[in-house]
Order: structure tokens, then C-alpha cells, then sequence
């Protein structure tokens, strides 16, 4: 009796911990490989001004419905939510490529679920050309 | 043989059902992140246009507002024009707490107690955003969300504001904001 006592003991401290390590592994862990992952977040426009991209990047998330919940002009980061019975969080950022385009790149969260589908962003990025009037191109 | 049939039929539901959530997340996200036919709507009603203000003076009077109405700042950038805010408020309703203390008893009687939760807070969040049109003018544009929780914890809803009641309140008060920061009131 004892010794099963012991053996149950043991094993809750085993599952106690291998719990504790899969949540710290959570933490940084991704399905996909980092570069794959930020090609299919990024693209491409042939735009300059730095205010201008991001001004529009933010009109296009409030007319998608979202509600920004943080913006930085100088860091080029916007992020935003969208409520409809879910909720989607959407990060974009935006940084130069050589002197004569820009390189946006958008990361989602679905409820509790990191977007991984390279569809999804397409979506995405259709909709900000069409704000843009300019093309996405993809990342080489 | 007849475990082997039982097995099939499982592991086709399974496939069936995963591959039917898996179309309907698609569609969400189709959804979410490309235009609806309304979208020009509802930039119209939560977009003003204000004359003779310029940028920085039109986020000053629109955050004077929004702690008028008991909002919290949570996020600013200027440079950008984005003001971010959100306002905790307790919905619960007397009756409805009433009738969740009833119908728990009801269930103690019947031998299975159960937990009936009832609305408890909601969290409303907003973000405004300025845009300069022209030296003589800047728009502003509001957009509301809010979410509500129940006693036990849980989200209940959380939906996009479109009532335009709201929005023309908004407006309305900042009209008076702007007059009051023009003569610095």
C-alpha cells in the first residue's frame, strides 16, 4: 500500500513538472519555420513615406472593424482587435527596403490560436493593396 | 467486426467534423479582413470632419471627451493621431440576479445544482483616430467595442458598437469640447 503511495506520489511530481516545462516551451514555440512564417506575414509596397503607410494601415483596420489598442509611428507597430462573437488580434509593422519601398508585415491571433495559414494573409494584404492603390508583391 | 464498423464511422465523423470547422474558420477570417459592403457606411457614421482645427488641438478636445464620459486613456500617439481608451462598468441587473439565485435553488431541489450566471461587467473599448484632410481641415473617427463578462468569469459577448445614437452623442460633445478648448474653458 505504502509503496503504491510512493509510486503515485512520484509520478504526480513527474506530471507536475513535464506540465510546468510544456508550459515554458509554449512560449517561444511556432509550427512553422521563421522564415517561412515571415514571408507568408510580409510583403512588398512601392511607398516612401513612412506616416503615410502607417495613417493608412490604420484607417484599414477601422474600416475592417477593429479597435486599435496600440499605435507607434516610431517603432512603425500598430495593433488592433476585432469583436464579432470571436476575438481576432491583428500586429502590424512596417519598416524601409532600400530607399524606395516599404516592407509590411502582419501577424494574427484567432481566440487563444496564432494564425499560421498563408491564405489568411493574403486576404490581409489584398485589402490593404486595394486602401493602398498599390500592389503587394512578395518578399524574395 | 462490429468494433472495427464503430471505429470507421468515429474516425470518418471526426475527419467530417474537423474538415466542416476548418471551412467555417475560413470563412471568418474572409470576412474579417477584407471589406463588407457596408464598410463606407460605417466610416461615414463614425467619421466627422472638423474646419479651422488642426491635428493636435482636435486630439486634445477629443480626450477632454473621453474622460468626460469616464473613459481611461490607455494608449496615445500623436504622431499618428490615435487615442485608445476603455471604461469598466458593472451591468448587473437586479431581476436578473433574482431569477439566477431562483432557478440555482430550483436546481438544488431537483437533485442537480447547477450555476446560473447573470451579466456582471462590461469593458468598452474604443479608439479614435485623427486624419488631416486638408491645412483647413481634420476628420476624426471613432470606432466602440465591448465585452461582457458573467459572475462566473466567463465572456458572454463581445461585439462591435455600430447604434448611430452613439456616435452623434460622441459628435455632438465634441463639437462643445472643441468650442471649450478654442476658449481655453
Amino acid at each position: 500500500m505504502r509503496k503504491h503511495a510512493t509510486t503515485l506520489f512520484i509520478l504526480i511530481v513527474i506530471l507536475a513538472f513535464a506540465a510546468c516545462a510544456g508550459r515554458q516551451k509554449n512560449i517561444l514555440e511556432t509550427n512553422e519555420p521563421q522564415v517561412k512564417l515571415r514571408s507568408m506575414q510580409s510583403r512588398v509596397f512601392d511607398i516612401t513615406d513612412h506616416n503615410q503607410l502607417l495613417r493608412i494601415i490604420i484607417a484599414t483596420f477601422q474600416d475592417l472593424g477593429f479597435v486599435i489598442d496600440d499605435a507607434e509611428e516610431s517603432l512603425g507597430t500598430v495593433s488592433g482587435t476585432k469583436l464579432s462573437g470571436y476575438a481576432l488580434r491583428m500586429t502590424v509593422s512596417i519598416r524601409p527596403r532600400g530607399t524606395h519601398q516599404m516592407i509590411v508585415r502582419s501577424s494574427l491571433q484567432y481566440n487563444l490560436q496564432t494564425i499560421e495559414d498563408p491564405e489568411t494573409y493574403q486576404y490581409f494584404f489584398s485589402t490593404l493593396s486595394k486602401a493602398l492603390f498599390l500592389e503587394a508583391q512578395p518578399i524574395d | 467486426m462490429k468494433v472495427r464498423r464503430i471505429f470507421k464511422i468515429c474516425v470518418i465523423l471526426i475527419s467530417l467534423v474537423s474538415f466542416l470547422s476548418a471551412c467555417q474558420q475560413k470563412n471568418i477570417f474572409k470576412e474579417a479582413l477584407t471589406f463588407s459592403p457596408d464598410y463606407f457606411k460605417d466610416r461615414q457614421l463614425q467619421t466627422r470632419v472638423f474646419e479651422s482645427i488642426d491635428e493636435k488641438n482636435l486630439l486634445t478636445a477629443s480626450a477632454a471627451v473621453l474622460q468626460d464620459l469616464g473613459y481611461t486613456i490607455d494608449e496615445t500617439d500623436v504622431r499618428s493621431g490615435v487615442i485608445v481608451c476603455s471604461r469598466d462598468r458593472d451591468v448587473t441587473v437586479t431581476a436578473e440576479v433574482v431569477l439566477s439565485v431562483a432557478l440555482e435553488i430550483l436546481s438544488i431541489l431537483v437533485g442537480n445544482p447547477t450555476s446560473v450566471p447573470y451579466d456582471k461587467t462590461q469593458k468598452v473599448l474604443a479608439s479614435l483616430v485623427t486624419t488631416p484632410v486638408n491645412n483647413q481641415k481634420t476628420a476624426v473617427r471613432i470606432t466602440f467595442q465591448y465585452m461582457v463578462w458573467d459572475s462566473d468569469g466567463n465572456i458572454r459577448r463581445r461585439e462591435q458598437l455600430n447604434e448611430p445614437e452613439i456616435y452623434q452623442e460622441f459628435f455632438s460633445k465634441l463639437s462643445k469640447s472643441i468650442f471649450l478648448v478654442a476658449h481655453e474653458i
